[in-house]
């Protein structure tokens, strides 16, 4: 039985990926039909306010927020953790649920840490 | 055979969804147009159709029917795939949210991860479109998106487990069919006030539009898109308030369930009841775009890192202990509130303090007057 749901499941999920693209192709290729199609120019710049942009405009940026994503890493893979133990900590012995509350305390001493190292202002 | 009957069936059923979603859009453009008109004491659209109740029609056709603009300095591959990036995902995650009991397309053990795990994936779409786009605002407005988003996933993810944790499943249904006694917004006021703003940051509505802010990178990653490709991303956005809505009411506020209802008449009127109440909420997330101004982007980082991040940490842990210990409800209740008591405590507080920090002494215009007759 089960093999079986995970198949419908995947199938479901598979259909509604297909239906959205083909429905969003098939708008792409009526707006292809009925736009106009004027080059010129102008229109081909990108867009500045008011003067020519530099042909160059991948501009470098200070990737400012590369230690939030190195902190969303970390609390995104805790959460791989804490979803199957939100579901079975009832069930279990009593220390499941004193690992989680110590598992979450290293965490949060985590970002108290970064917090009080001023990684967390954006400035 | 069966197979290929099974496959028509779902096919059909996810075409519906697909119109379904694009009239709930319609409607939400409409709805959204008129009440800022309201709350700015205009008229909002009136001229096509029966108060203008066909605008968003005529807008649509407008938008396919507009000349697509590209840039030669496109990277076109990525420009043509990212809308489709951000559309499909939000798209995805309708297959299993349910809109009454036993309607819905694919009722899934893993729902609510689901639904997560594919709503993060918009991130990317966003990013490739501002880069693709080959202009330094878009080029901001996507790493802005990427630095708010990833951000306010947590507090999202993490309001979703204390629910999770109360209802003991992650199936839709089952969470909506346990609220039957009490809903959860009562357990956990502190839960909702988390999910419902790290969803506002999550979609991009107006206190959190930061990667779209008009008047800083105008449009972000969405300034050269034009006509169909632009009216995509807008689809997206649409869909994802409402989805936000839809998961506030089915997680927080009963869903379909109505004091009251009961028996055959859950399944019918529910259906009803659910988008009454999913309107609701929509309707208190164009309140917030027409009253409040956008936020400075570190304040946005601040907010969801100092406040919501430790906030959601401290609502599983009160869920955590009021399951295994078995407190009574109404004592979580109480702890909830006091907790957003004192935070609306501590920030209206620190507002006060800022406003002192950065008073600005305005010369007198008397004083001048008596200098120049001097």
């Amino acid at each position: 039985m089960a093999p079986e749901v995970f198949t419908i499941n995947y199938l479901t999920v598979a259909i509604a990926a297909i239906v959205g693209f083909v429905g969003m192709s098939i708008m792409f290729a009526a707006s292809y039909l009925l736009s106009p199609k004027k080059k010129s120019a102008l229109k081909d710049m990108s867009y500045e306010c008011g003067i020519p942009p530099s042909p160059y405009t991948w501009s470098q940026l200070n990737m400012r927020y590369y230690i939030f994503a190195i902190l969303f890493l970390i609390f995104d893979v805790e959460a791989v953790f804490l979803f199957p133990w939100a579901l079975v900590f009832l069930n279990s012995v009593d220390a499941v649920f004193y690992e989680m509350l110590l598992f979450i305390g290293i965490l949060l001493f985590g970002i108290v840490y970064s917090w009080k190292k001023g990684t967390l202002q954006w400035n | 055979m069966s197979l290929i009957i099974d496959v028509g069936m779902r096919v059909s059923l996810i075409l519906g969804l697909l119109t379904g979603l694009s009239v709930v859009v319609l409607s939400l453009v409409w709805v959204e147009r008129k009440f800022l008109g309201r709350i700015q004491m205009r008229m909002g659209p009136m001229v096509v159709g029966p108060y203008g109740l066909l605008q968003p029609v005529a807008d649509a056709i407008k938008l396919v029917a507009k000349e697509d603009l590209l840039s030669p300095w496109v990277d076109r591959i990525v420009y043509w795939i990212a809308p489709l990036a951000v559309f499909i995902p939000s798209f995805m995650i309708w297959v299993t949210i349910p809109i009454s009991r036993d309607i819905v397309i694919r009722n899934m053990d893993m729902g609510l991860f689901y639904i997560i795990a594919f709503s993060v994936l918009s991130i990317v779409g966003l990013v490739a479109a501002g880069w693709a786009s080959s202009n330094k605002y878009a080029v901001l407005g996507g790493f802005r998106a990427a630095a708010q988003l990833i951000s306010y996933e947590i507090p999202l993810i993490m309001a979703v487990l204390g629910v999770a944790m109360l209802a003991q499943s992650l199936n839709l249904q089952e969470i909506v069919n346990q609220q039957d006694t009490y809903v959860y917004a009562l357990v956990q006021p502190l839960g909702l006030l988390i999910f419902f703003i790290a969803g506002l940051a999550e979609i991009g509505r107006t206190p959190f539009d930061i990667h779209p802010a008009e008047s800083e990178v105008v449009g972000g990653p969405f300034v050269e898109y034009s006509g169909a490709h632009w009216s995509i991303f807008f689809l997206a956005e649409y869909i994802n308030t409402f989805a936000v809505a839809a998961l506030t009411v089915l997680m927080f506020l009963g869903g379909w369930l109505l004091p009251g209802l009961s028996g055959g008449a859950i399944t019918t009127v529910g259906v009803l009841v659910f988008f009454a109440k999913t309107y609701l909420v929509i309707l208190i997330i164009f309140w917030f775009r027409g009253t409040f101004p956008r936020l400075r982007i570190d304040q946005l980082m601040s907010f969801g890192w100092k406040m919501l991040v430790p906030l959601s940490f401290l609502n599983i842990i009160l869920t955590g202990c009021y399951m295994f210990y078995g407190w009574p409800a109404w004592l979580m209740s109480i702890i909830s509130v006091t907790i957003l008591a004192s935070v609306f405590w501590l920030v209206s507080k620190r507002m006060n303090n800022t406003k002192k920090e950065y008073t600005v002494h305005i010369y007198k215009p008397e004083s001048l007057e008596v200098k120049n007759a001097g």
